[in-house]
């Protein structure tokens, strides 16, 4: 299940670290999470439904389902898909409702740190959030869940588009590096703290500055930070959407992200033979980038009566011999406790399936590209104003120009402000970090503020930017409304 | 509606389509045929053939100063870009190659078209690295030249 020969990412051979699995022994390797490491070992199934006791398998792969939830020396409700994979842990499936375990709770008291800046998530918009904030002389502290920073670059090997000032032409997978690079040179000049495997709790009751809960993770032990800082921007990301069909959740249905963190991140093979539902950009590319794995792409169906995504990235599909067929969705999936195959269906022009045209695929993988929703919990949290917008893919903060919320010192940045590309993430990210840090009187900067936001409309300028376009113009809207800063 | 929109695949007269004498010297074609925000193509360019409207706009390649260098082949994100030159019956097919193994130069190799048909057989010419994507030149029959858009080995 390990994928040892790519194309672009060069899949060393790491450490072996053994741990034990159910009482059996296991082998993963250095850089693994417990989940990945499971999966390259043949486990599918990590937990089962509350309900209906159904096997449940690795889906969203970032920490965001409940999915992967086990037992971890002894710890219930560890999401093991982020858990770093350590020598000797036990891990066990869960109790449906884990015990409390007998475990000690009492260790160091917590910890105060004040910053200018609270970054929220070390994506490409958290980054350049970070960077941007830092280098106009504010004090930053960037918290991420995962093991390193850079988000879903991480996984991004295909090169970018944009424009090439801003980075085109360059693998998701260096942007990263380079990102990394960055911000690792202001930690030494001690202008960015980051804390990695830590995760944001909650925000607090304050007089003055915005108070968060951090909790960094290490070795399976937790420290709290109370946090205060003058402002936070808040980077969350987004997560997968589930699709209903019969059969969604078992072992074997990957929301498509998973699966280019699997193979991509961990090197492990999801599956060997897949079906990919969804011609939007994400599908496609993850489509290509699993042949490049060595994997087998059955075929892409896509409800929609055209292909979503960008034609080169259909286009290299194709060539490749990988069929999409557009009007068409999947109808269930078929196996007994994992995927064996599914029935994919013809839609007529109400989207509506169309009789007997049902078709059995067998395969062993189903990802869902079927879009993405803003990970908001947090601000909505702390009380920023919210808004359904169906174009920027559900709930999401509303927020200014400069990407400031409806609480004064609270921005927002990337996908978790209206599902978008990780190009334009990038710039929003520059504006939010240097807004706060004008607002703090750090900068003066106004005429860059400009710059970037002249950028980031160019890029949404052509007829791919019309959502994520309409989108924001309807935040700003409301946002005008509504907006009162306390 | 287009029909590369349901499909995915470009025809002729969704293209960019060189003269005979261009070919004969060697041309890029580009497949890019849509708005999108890109333009490394652009800079990559050292006679300044490639040219676009706006980031937005689609690039078009002026044949007349297009050299066929290949240099834009392994630059383009899409990987859209093929270079072909016809010389008689045989034609000069470069093209971007991210898979494994990667062919090498005397290798026979099988040539796909825009479908993944296999269409004929193809000699592998000259293999280049531009970074991680490898940029492909293989010997086809000329009749195929605007057809051949992949390898299999």
């Amino acid at each position: 299940m390990r994928i040892r020969s790519h194309p672009i990412i060069d899949f060393k051979k790491r450490k072996e670290l053994p741990f034990s699995f159910e009482k059996k022994k296991i082998v993963g390797e250095d850089g693994d999470t417990i989940a990945s490491a499971l999966h390259a070992a043949g486990v599918r199934t990590l937990t089962t439904s509350l309900k209906f006791d159904s096997p449940r398998g690795f889906f969203c792969g970032i920490g965001k389902c409940s999915s992967c939830l086990m037992r971890v020396n002894g710890i219930p409700n560890v999401r093991t898909c982020i858990a770093p994979l350590k020598e000797g842990i036990i891990v066990e499936m869960q109790e449906k409702l884990a015990s409390l375990p007998d475990a000690e709770f009492v260790g160091e008291s917590k910890k105060t740190l004040t910053v200018d800046v609270l970054v929220v998530g070390a994506g490409p918009a958290g980054l350049c959030a970070a960077l941007e904030s830092a280098t106009q002389g504010a004090s930053v502290l960037l918290v991420d869940e995962n093991q390193c920073v850079g988000g879903q670059l991480v996984k991004q090997t295909h090169k970018f588009f944009g424009s090439k000032q801003e980075r085109a032409g360059t693998r998701g997978i260096d942007i990263a590096k380079e990102l990394e690079i960055d911000v690792q040179k202001l930690q030494q000049e001690r202008k960015i703290q980051v804390m990695t495997d830590a995760t944001v709790i909650g925000y607090y009751e304050s007089e003055k500055k915005h108070r968060f809960g951090v909790v960094q993770r290490c070795e399976y032990e937790s420290t709290l930070y109370d946090v205060r800082a003058d402002a936070a921007i808040l980077a969350c990301g987004a997560m997968e959407n589930m699709l209903l069909f019969p059969g969604n959740d078992l072992p074997g249905v990957y929301g498509a992200g998973a699966v280019q963190t699997l193979m991509n991140v961990y090197g492990v093979k999801p599956g060997e033979r897949v079906l990919m539902v969804g011609a939007g950009n994400v599908g496609l590319i993850v489509s290509y980038q699993l042949l490049q794995a060595g994997i087998a792409v059955d075929r892409v169906v896509e409800a929609a009566p055209v292909i979503g995504g960008y034609n080169v990235h259909a286009a290299k599909l194709r060539r490749c011999g990988v069929p999409i067929q557009t009007s068409h969705s999947i109808k269930e999936v078929c196996g007994d406790k994992k995927v064996e195959g599914a029935v994919v269906v013809r839609l007529d022009e109400h989207w509506k399936p169309i009789k007997d045209s049902e078709e059995y695929i067998k395969c062993d993988t189903i990802c869902l590209a079927v879009g993405l929703t803003p990970s908001t919990r947090l601000l909505s949290q702390i009380g920023v104003q919210h808004e359904f917008i169906p174009e920027a893919g559900g709930y999401v903060a509303l927020h200014d120009e400069t990407m400031q919320t409806s609480v004064k010192g609270v921005y927002v940045a990337g996908d978790a402000s209206g599902i978008e590309e990780a190009s334009t993430a990038m710039i929003e990210g520059k504006i939010a970090g240097l807004a706060a840090a004008i607002q703090l009187g750090c900068s003066k900067n106004k005429k860059l503020l400009t710059h970037y936001r002249e950028e980031l409309s160019q890029l949404r300028a052509g007829p791919f930017g019309e959502k994520p376009r309409i989108a924001k113009q309807k935040i700003a809207k409301m946002e005008q409304k509504h907006h009162a800063p306390i | 509606m287009r029909q590369y929109e349901k499909n995915g695949i470009l025809s002729a007269k969704d293209l960019q389509i060189p003269s005979e004498k261009h070919l004969q010297k060697g041309v890029a074609i580009l497949e890019c045929v849509q708005e999108i925000p890109c333009n490394p193509c652009v800079e990559s360019c050292p006679v300044h053939a490639i040219s676009m409207k706006d980031i937005n706009a689609p690039p078009v390649n002026d044949f007349e100063k297009c050299i066929g260098c290949t240099k834009c082949v392994g630059v383009c994100p899409g990987l859209a870009i093929f270079v072909v030159k016809v010389t008689g019956k045989k034609a000069l097919v470069t093209l971007p190659y991210e898979f494994v193994p990667v062919p090498h130069g005397g290798d026979t190799v099988k040539a796909l078209d825009r479908t993944g048909a296999v269409r004929c057989d193809a000699l592998v010419k000259k293999v280049i690295k531009q970074g991680k994507t490898m940029v492909i030149t293989i010997e086809i029959d000329s009749d195929l030249a605007m057809e051949i858009r992949n390898i299999r080995i």
